[in-house]
């Protein structure tokens, strides 16, 4: 990294460990950068005279006699129309052999939007798949993690939501990713024709974990140039934020904090809200909607990470494969998207809303009688009914594979009901009956 | 002369600060940050050392820059005005910010200095007066907002002076007060509290003896919050925690709401103050706005000011319950609040307690609940807060420290329960593991009798027990099989399945079913117990479940039709109709 006049300079180390090290320096300022034997690393504690900095590419190889340079500012981001297209490493550098972007240089990690002007999300984001548009609406400026094991496919579903969503502007922030999804998205981006209208951050597992840290705020700062700046709906695309919080507990434990549940530091609840607050309706009309990944250790949710982000997104999209007809499904308990009223039955049909409550409770039952089954019960003829209809709704509504519009996934819908079951077992209102249950 | 100080220590937002001159626990100061004053509260004093939490990024702070010491703690400044406003933690005014991002050692004035309000005075010259008494009146809205004698105020003082009837602003001197040692203070319309200090300036604080509406069956019906009582929503994520808080903020029966949404998603903020303009108090028929203040904290914001959120959003409470109004606050959630604690501690390199948080948790909690409650005013009228908190347990695990030392605090319990959640049973409430210590109270359960009905209480604890006695059943089926127990079991577990899809379920976002008035409650109620006390006979099993579920979806109906409409009465009919064919 090229170095500039007015720097300061140092050079005897007091302390290193694997991800940090420390320094006797003066008028070090909070979260300044710095070239630490030309890695780029950042001040993150100073105690009297002592700098503790995290150097993002790891510190090995760093020597006690290392030279250290001050930088004066925290990481930036030059940020302008340049950057549709192209392809970046966490530093925001080019890696798709294309020149540096010229523009304003903007400080990562900014600002939060007072939330008194912020507007309500009210736009739909129709996906065609009916897991998600049917159960699970997604609205403009809205944030929510695909939770999912690691063996499934939770990029190519977030590629093609991406593809198929109305967007101006899609941002890849890629944690961890590897080589060969990296590549993955690079071609279906390429291939749909759609490669002006992304922007993408990456890191790969064969870089160092640390430097992860700052793909997220990255990847928000292009994000916010693009929906503040010039009013567009974008939206990000996070994967996967599970290897990013791995990286937050790497630098906690070396700076030894004490950690709060499943090693992860004490923080960890701010450290992702502040992330996924980004996502935001803007009131000039520009939108960041935030579609991220958490994967999960054999479907555990209570585990810090999932559990955290659960209570910052606004729902979690759950993958899980459905070993009744081999489909994976998007699984309608444990899905959910909170902003879902705000367009269901409003921006889509009046039904909506009973439909999916519907169509869910009837497959609960079939869950109950498939507990039923497995516990070597009879079965009455509800429970039959309901089990033929769950292998129906799952092929033909849960299943990732479905593309359709979101009126013929009520029209599926109901025509499962009529094939199933009596207008009474839906539940549904009289009124809604009466003008949609199949003749 | 203020204490100065300059900055020597950095980690995240926790700054320690060589003092020269003396400092106080929970004194607040301002670090110069290159001509940005940053606001920062002292939270420990060690030699020459203070640690201070900034309620502000540091970004770009250095070692040596200046600090100043305010020589008072956090304040709240309270007056006309406070309702319909949004404020952030500190009590900034968000509305009056300019720009769309927040800007750092940015501070907005809570109150309107321009307004002017209707006033006139209450007491009378020569009147003899102590804190909290009131001097005079100012329309808020609807409301009556009591111009009152300074909380600070010690002992007597003597009315010198008042103001006439007139249109004022906040900073007109509307009393002069004659203490006891014959010096003259002046009052305006405006005061200053600290919020981490109980508000006092009361006589006594009785146990509660009446019930606060919320429209919600699982409140209402089952577990009653008291006017003045606590009690506290712990679930995990997606269960329905916000949408139940929003139900009850809508439809609450208290004077003034104010909701504390402390280090949650902004998203829910924007929710009330787009909704909450267009929605219509259902007890006064005015703007659900005009009662209610917010104070947001959301989550990206910064976290050390989530905790005096909380506080602040206590001390309007009481600033109101002073003027004899009943008020209600909601805090979602007292978890990030208690993270927030987590986070200093942990960079404060304290010895930690459970799970990492601070060994003081269980007292702050409890010392915080312990702000709510109905009050005896100096003259003989009554006001109260009413506090719901909300808790985010790790892993929806209800065995962690801030849910047990919330449990110790609160005398209500509505534990939201995944399970029911999954099958879309909302709220999802545990209708067997929550609790309201407030239906064993004497007082409470003779305002039930005496305002609900005759043997209403009994008619609750019937209601619970056939809950609790269905679900026993329906354990039974599932180990037996539905052949392998008497006809009497199903029959148990369907009048179980009965009130729970009539009186425990309850749909928010119907425009009916969402507000179910008591007298609503109680006729409903009469009538699922009417069918539960019937003996019914059936040819298995399935026709058992063919009838119940017919009846549930009659009376589901009933429920999303208006109250002793044309269509509630036809269902009502059609309800008669089927009872007749089965049963006596």
């Amino acid at each position: 990294m090229a170095t500039k006049a007015f720097q300061k300079t140092y050079t005897q180390l007091d302390a290193i460990t694997k991800a940090t090290i420390s320094l006797t320096a003066k008028g070090v300022s909070n979260d300044e950068l710095a070239v630490v034997h030309g890695k780029l690393a950042q001040v993150v504690k100073t105690k009297g005279d002592v700098a503790t900095l995290q150097v993002f590419a790891g510190t090995e190889g760093i020597p006690t006699n290392a030279e250290v340079a001050f930088l004066g500012n925290p990481p930036t981001l030059k940020v302008s129309d340049a950057l549709s297209g192209r392809f970046f490493n966490a530093y925001g550098h080019p890696i798709d052999g294309g020149p540096e972007v010229e523009g304003e240089e903007r400080q990562i990690g900014g600002p939060s939007v007072n939330p008194y002007k912020r507007r309500q999300p009210s736009q739909l984001i129709p996906t065609g798949i009916a897991g998600i548009d049917l159960n699970n609406t997604l609205v403009s400026g809205q944030k929510i993690p695909f939770f999912a094991d690691p063996d499934q496919p939770y990029n190519q579903v977030m590629a093609d939501v991406a593809l198929r969503a109305d967007v101006d502007k899609i941002i890849l922030g890629g944690m961890g990713l590897s080589n060969d999804d990296y590549l993955f998205f690079k071609h279906q981006f390429e291939g749909a024709g759609a490669l002006e209208k992304i922007v993408s951050f990456v890191n790969t597992t064969e870089e160092p974990p640390v430097e992860r840290l700052l793909i997220p705020d990255m990847a928000l700062a292009a994000a916010e140039y693009f929906a503040v700046d010039k009013n567009e709906k974008v939206l990000v695309l996070l994967t996967d934020m599970t290897l990013y919080a791995d990286a937050l507990s790497i630098v906690s434990n070396r700076m030894d904090q004490i950690p709060s549940k499943d090693s992860m530091p004490g923080s960890l609840y701010s450290d992702l809200a502040k992330i996924y607050e980004k996502a935001v309706q803007l009131p000039a009309g520009g939108s960041i909607t935030i579609i991220a990944v958490t994967t999960l250790n054999d479907g555990d949710i209570t585990h810090a990470i999932p559990d955290n982000t659960g209570y910052i997104t606004e729902g979690q999209l759950f993958l899980r494969a459905d070993t009744d007809t081999g489909k994976v499904i998007v699984d309608p308990f444990r899905s959910l998207s909170r902003l879902k009223q705000l367009v269901q039955g409003k921006k889509t049909r009046e039904d909506h809303s009973q439909v999916m409550n519907a169509s869910v409770r009837l497959y609960a039952d079939a869950q109950n009688a498939k507990t039923k089954l497995e516990n070597g019960f009879d079965l009455s003829d509800y429970d039959l009914r309901c089990l033929d209809y769950a292998k129906d709704y799952a092929v033909r509504l849960l299943s990732i594979d479905v593309n359709i519009t979101i009126d013929e996934m009520l029209d599926t819908a109901w025509e499962l009901f009529a094939k199933y079951f009596t207008q009474a077992e839906t539940g549904i209102k009289q009124v809604f009956i009466d003008k949609y249950w199949p003749k | 002369m203020k204490s100065t100080g300059k900055v020597i220590g950095i980690v995240s937002n926790l700054v320690t600060v060589q003092t020269f001159g003396p400092v106080a626990e929970n004194e607040l100061c301002f670090i110069d940050l290159a001509g940005t004053r940053l606001l920062a509260e002292v939270i420990k004093v060690n030699g020459d050392r203070a640690s201070v939490q900034v309620f502000e990024s540091t970004r770009g702070l250095r070692n040596g820059d200046a600090v100043e010491f305010e020589g008072k703690m956090l304040e709240a400044s309270l007056g006309p005005g406070l309702l319909s406003s949004v404020y952030d933690g500190l009590q900034n005014d968000l509305r009056t910010m300019e720009g769309v991002f927040l800007k750092r050692g940015e501070y907005t004035d809570p109150l309107d200095h321009e307004k002017l309000w209707e006033y006139k005075p209450l007491a009378s010259v020569g009147d003899k007066v102590v804190a909290a008494d009131w001097l005079g009146e100012v329309k808020e809205g609807w409301l009556p907002h009591k111009i009152m004698v300074p909380f600070t105020f010690k002992g007597e003082y003597t009315v010198k002076s008042l103001i006439g009837p007139g249109s004022y602003n906040v900073d007109t001197v509307v009393a002069v007060l004659t203490d006891e040692s014959g010096e003259d203070v002046p009052v305006t319309m405006v005061q200053k509290w600290p919020v981490k200090i109980a508000i006092k300036g009361y006589k006594e604080k009785p146990r509660p003896d009446k019930i606060m509406r919320t429209g919600v069956r699982v409140f209402d019906t089952f577990n009653p919050i008291a006017e003045g009582g606590t009690g506290f929503i712990p679930g995990p994520f997606g269960c329905g925690k916000t949408v139940l808080q929003h139900a009850i903020a809508k439809q609450g029966e208290a004077d003034i709401i104010v909701m504390a949404a402390c280090g949650e998603r902004a998203n829910e903020v924007v929710e009330i103050f787009t909704e909450f303009p267009e929605l219509i108090d259902p007890y006064t028929g005015r703007k659900l706005m005009e009662r209610t203040t917010i104070i947001c904290n959301t989550s990206n914001m910064p976290v050390a000011a989530r905790e005096a959120s909380v506080y602040t959003a206590m001390t309007i409470c009481e600033y109101y319950r002073a003027m004899g109004l009943r008020c209600l606050l909601l805090a979602d959630s007292t978890s990030r609040w208690a993270q927030a604690l987590r986070e200093m501690s942990n960079r404060m390199e304290e010895l930690p307690g459970a799970d990492a948080f601070p060994v003081d948790l269980s007292a702050i909690i409890s010392n915080f609940y312990s702000r709510a409650g109905m009050v005896v005013l100096n003259n003989g009228q009554t006001g109260a807060v009413t506090f719901i908190g909300t808790v985010s347990p790790a892993g929806g695990n209800l065995k962690e420290p801030v849910t047990e030392s919330t449990k110790k605090a609160a005398r209500c319990f509505y534990a939201l329960e995944q399970n029911r959640a999954d099958q879309k049973r909302y709220p999802a409430v545990n209708p067997i593991d929550s609790y309201s210590k407030y239906l064993e109270y004497p007082e409470i359960q003779a305002y039930l009798e005496k305002n609900v009905g005759e043997g209403w209480v009994e008619e609750v604890a019937e209601a619970k027990n056939l809950v609790r006695r269905g679900k026993e059943a329906n354990d039974q089926i599932n180990i037996l099989g539905d052949d392998g127990v008497p006809m009497s079991y199903h029959e148990r577990f369907w009048k179980s399945e009965l009130i729970d899809f009539i009186l425990l379920q309850q749909d928010a976002f119907d425009p009916i079913d969402c507000n179910a008035p008591m007298e609503r409650q109680k006729y409903m109620m009469d009538i699922v117990l009417g069918i539960c006390r019937r003996d019914f006979s059936f040819d298995g099993y399935e026709q058992c479940r063919e009838y119940f579920k017919n009846l549930i979806n009659i009376l589901r109906q009933m429920n999303y039709n208006e109250f002793h409409g044309e269509k509630f009465e036809q269902y009502r009919e059609e309800l008669l109709k089927t009872l007749a064919q089965n049963g006596n």
